[in-house]
């Protein structure tokens, strides 16, 4: 079994129309959208969801009013500002705490050290899960509810349990939608993966941003490969970027044109190989051969 | 009284729909048009705002946080620490206490619990702020470290780096969670730019759902507006979220873009766009403060 993660250090460059697009050219595989921050593969997909589970990624702090006794202890010792003093909601003199849940992450520092035992300190769910059936084969995917926190965590999770999925199933391979950045979503995407991609466009902030994130790549001796997608955009900085990979042994398995179609594509639900022939499609076929290649290596 | 050290973030749920775009061109057309403004890049895992101001950087200092350091002589082996960290930072085995620093959120609790002192704090570097100036601009920058998962942190040293006395403008990352919060939350206006497509719809609905949650006054910014089909429109005015600025899809951007060139360096006509960008926020914000 193989997991392929598909990454790009600079957000919009096109990870989720070309993740479709290899879902379909695949034609069977479990798939993963682990961009749980704003995840968009099942508006092309559109799964049919057959499990839905809470994600619990940590706990939060509650004062209960009537047992505190504004000493404030616990915003002394609150080291992410997270515990205001408020006025009693009976209206009566005095103050007391409460905790800002947006602030608050859930060190349980204040519940151990309040002398009344007045913090309650409870799971909280942070998003949903699900696995679903779609055209092209299972799907694990995720919402992450609004503000919150562990996204590095459920992005484990849907990895997790992607490879649960294609071992019962007996599929040879995992494809990964992942997020932007190099942050703590983007190391939960990509360690222990067999290929990571990662999709570039020919702009100096694709490229700077490219040059980051193989950085990180490189640190956990990961096998990267490249993609530039609208590299006709701009000719010399797809050179520039070809010439980085060459340099540092990268190959880079596709250029991809600019394609008008890739937003029609978007707009019909459809990924830009089920739209129909274009140049961007044409690409992409190429580098499907490319990318199965390596994958059978 | 008018509001002079006002705020300004540009965030969005989906990348790469034009944040840094947005901002450092307002941070410019402010700047030139109407009052002192200072660019902050809180995208700080990837930070390009530079790549179009070309700053010149005066000072670069490094940004530390306290992990715990344990001195295992005078560690009794309760096992304390390990209970109450929530984050597997710190873990008790039988002679010795074995930190790991990338999971430490510095809460402190591991060495408040320790009864024999053991623990102390040790300061771990997990980037850079950099300032300069970029012509008639304060610029601000946060760089993590490649491999720290630190975002948070370092994006509120970047906002305490900024002076109090002019207009701040924040390209915030990408993205609803951690470290967009941290960067737009205090801020006076949130502008959530989005592009008019169904992937740009679903991240902006995300997106509106944050700035709700924490409860900031928005607008929306549609980018190459005439590139997709109307349903970001359509959802505004359903939501009754305004649309400050639309720009349409032009190719003299995007190779403006692709080469590290400033809009309104290459297209004068768009300036106007972005000090009435301004002016909107402005007078949306000196409303609020009045109401206050």
């Amino acid at each position: 079994m193989k997991e392929l993660v598909v990454i790009s250090g600079k957000g919009g460059t096109g990870k989720t129309s070309i993740v479709a697009s290899l879902a379909t050219l695949a034609e069977k595989a479990v798939l993963a959208d682990c961009d749980v921050d704003a995840a968009d593969l099942h508006l092309v997909l559109e799964p049919t969801i057959k499990r839905r589970e809470d994600f619990i990624g940590g706990k939060q702090a509650f004062i209960v009013e009537d047992n505190c006794i504004g000493c404030g202890r616990c915003a002394r010792i609150c080291k992410f500002e997270a515990i205001e003093e408020k006025a009693l909601s009976n209206g009566s003199k005095g103050s007391v705490y409460r905790v800002d849940t947006i602030s608050c992450e859930g060190c349980g520092v204040c519940v151990e050290f309040c002398p009344r035992e007045a913090i309650e300190f409870n799971e909280v769910v942070n998003g949903q899960w699900f696995i679903s059936d779609t055209r092209y084969g299972t799907m694990v995917h995720a919402t992450l509810g609004i503000a919150q926190e562990n996204s590095g965590k459920l992005v484990s999770l849907i990895r997790r349990e992607a490879k649960e999925i294609a071992k019962k199933e007996n599929q040879s391979l995992i494809i990964v939608d992942g997020s932007p950045g190099i942050g703590c979503p983007v190391i939960a995407s990509i360690t222990g993966a067999d290929i990571v991609l990662v999709v570039t466009e020919p702009t100096l902030s694709g490229l700077h941003d490219l040059e980051r994130v193989v950085e990180l790549a490189r640190g956990f001796d990961l096998s990267i490969v490249v993609a530039i997608n609208k590299y006709d955009l701009n000719p010399d900085m797809s050179d520039k970027i070809e010439a980085y990979a060459l340099q540092n042994d990268i190959e880079v398995v596709g250029k991809i044109h600019y394609d008008k179609s890739v937003t029609k594509a978007q707009i019909n639900r459809e990924s830009l190989i089920e739209h129909g022939d274009s140049l961007g499609s044409t690409d992409i076929k190429e580098m499907w051969k490319r990318l199965s290649k390596r994958l059978s290596e | 009284m008018t509001k002079k050290n006002i705020k300004i973030a540009v965030a969005s749920g989906k990348g790469g729909t034009g944040k840094t775009t947005i901002s450092t061109n307002l941070a410019r057309a402010i700047a030139k048009n109407r009052r002192a403004a200072q660019y902050l890049d809180c995208d700080v895992e990837e930070p390009n705002g530079h790549i179009f101001l070309k700053p010149e950087i005066q000072k670069s200092k490094a940004v530390t946080i306290d992990v715990p350091e344990v001195d295992n002589e005078k560690c009794n082996g309760c096992g304390r620490c390990s209970d109450i960290c929530q984050y597997n930072a710190i873990v008790s085995l039988k002679k010795v206490v074995v930190t790991f620093d990338q999971l430490c959120h510095s809460c402190g609790g591991c060495k408040l619990v320790c009864p024999t002192s053991a623990i102390t704090d040790k300061a771990k570097e997990i980037g850079f702020v950099d300032i300069g100036v970029a012509k008639e601009i304060g610029f601000i920058q946060g760089r993590l470290n490649i491999g720290d998962i630190h975002t948070p942190p370092l994006i509120k040293e970047v906002k305490k780096a900024a002076s109090s006395d002019s207009v701040i403008v924040i390209d915030a990352p990408p993205g609803t969670s951690c470290p967009v919060i941290e960067a737009i939350k205090d801020c006076d206006f949130v502008v959530l730019v989005t592009e008019p497509t169904p992937f740009g719809l679903n991240d902006l609905r995300l997106a509106v759902g944050m700035v709700r949650e924490l409860k900031l006054p928005f607008a929306v910014v549609i980018n190459r507006s005439d590139a997709g089909d109307d349903e970001v429109l359509k959802y505004c005015s359903k939501e009754k979220i305004d649309v400050a600025l639309e720009i349409r899809d032009d190719i003299e951007i995007a190779k403006a873009y692709s080469k590290g060139e400033m809009i309104v360096d290459v297209a004068a006509d768009y300036e106007r766009g972005f000090i009435d960008l301004f002016d909107y926020i402005d007078k949306n914000i000196q409303l609020q403060e009045k109401l206050i």
